[in-house]
């Protein structure tokens, strides 16, 4: 259950503003699309199975589809070679989307340094929130879900519209 | 008889005299060194030899040794006989400055990509393949990983942040 967000009650309605309602559908229905390359994969799936059960927190089912999805959860390694094909997976989102770094990997290239490694997926695609950890455990997972939850509950209907978000996505090459 | 490496050293040298060197059996696996133009003609002597047919090429890779001098790059065959099922190692060596080799995909199919992936990670221009283009690394790499001519830390690199991995300016 949620609770009901700040607002006029009366005797069979309840008056709030739009945003918080949007918020509170889009907190609770996040879709989430898994790009698993290694070892945070298998957390990840931890967290998806019975034990930690992502479900409850609102994401039911993972999307294999880039067009359903609106979480991209990035766990793993990703290679140079790799890039432009998240990259794909990322503009082939529809708006509003979010992306989670899962794992020192995905978040910075990890113990990678080498040739062959994208040094952190912010290279290529913009990035919401970072869990840290090689690889973290299912526990790390949901608390970076849970406070990107927070951010798409309390972010502005516009910010998307916004010239900041323009820069943000046209500093990536996007649009 | 069964085929001993002693035999197959004893038939190489009949055939290509002090052309073959640097005999040596690591761990019972016969080694050897060819001229690196010559590498297709002793290829083709193992394959084709009724008492010796290496007919499997098991695997092909590269070795960087900086100190040889103007044979700095190698290339390792590793030859499979099926049959008797004995192996062996064939090394090449060409000039880092003019890594040239013929290729062995006429004679072994499954060369193909190994050479691919030779040359991706060392350089060497396998004459006569026919598609020499990097298979592992990406399209715009213009240099080669796997050599040993780049210091551990480069401090030219951009795509770290150093500041977020303590390599920056103290």
């Amino acid at each position: 259950m949620v609770e009901i967000p700040e607002g006029y009650s009366g005797e069979g309605f309840h008056a709030t503003s739009f945003d918080k309602v949007v918020g509170l559908a889009r907190k609770n229905s996040l879709w989430p699309l898994p790009f698993a390359t290694s070892c945070c994969g298998i957390e990840f799936m931890a967290t998806m199975g019975a034990n930690y059960d992502l479900a409850r927190f609102g994401s039911e089912r993972m999307g294999f589809t880039p067009r359903q999805c609106d979480m991209l959860l990035v766990a793993g390694t990703i290679a140079k070679k790799m890039g432009p094909i998240l990259r794909e997976v990322y503009l082939q989102m529809s708006e509003p989307r979010w992306v989670v770094a899962i794992g020192a990997c995905a978040s910075s290239g990890g113990i990678f340094d080498s040739y062959s490694v994208l040094q952190g997926i912010d290279q290529v695609i913009p990035v919401d929130v970072y869990v840290p950890g090689c690889p973290p455990r299912p526990e790390a997972i949901l608390d970076g879900i849970l406070k990107l939850q927070d951010l798409v509950q309390h972010e502005s209907l516009r910010r998307r519209n916004s010239p900041r978000y323009k820069d943000l996505l046209s500093s990536y090459g996007i649009q | 008889m069964a085929l001993t490496n002693e035999h197959i050293k004893e038939r190489l040298q009949q055939q290509f005299g002090e052309q073959v060197s640097e005999w040596e059996e690591h761990y019972g696996l016969l080694t050897f060194k060819a001229p690196a133009e010559m590498n297709l003609k002793v290829m083709q002597f193992l394959y084709d030899d009724e008492e010796l047919r290496f007919r499997f090429l098991t695997d092909l890779t590269g070795i960087h040794y900086p100190n040889r001098a103007s044979e700095e790059l190698c290339v390792v065959y590793h030859l499979h006989n099926m049959i008797d099922n004995i192996r062996l190692r064939m090394k090449i060596y060409v000039p880092v400055s003019k890594p040239d080799v013929f290729t062995a995909t006429q004679l072994y199919a499954g060369a193909n990509w190994m050479e691919r992936e030779t040359y991706d990670f060392f350089g060497i221009q396998f004459i006569g393949h026919p598609n020499l283009k990097r298979i592992l690394n990406v399209d715009e790499m213009d240099y080669f990983p796997m050599r040993k001519e780049y210091p551990l830390e480069d401090s030219t690199r951009i795509d770290k942040d150093d500041e977020m991995f303590g390599r920056g300016e103290l």
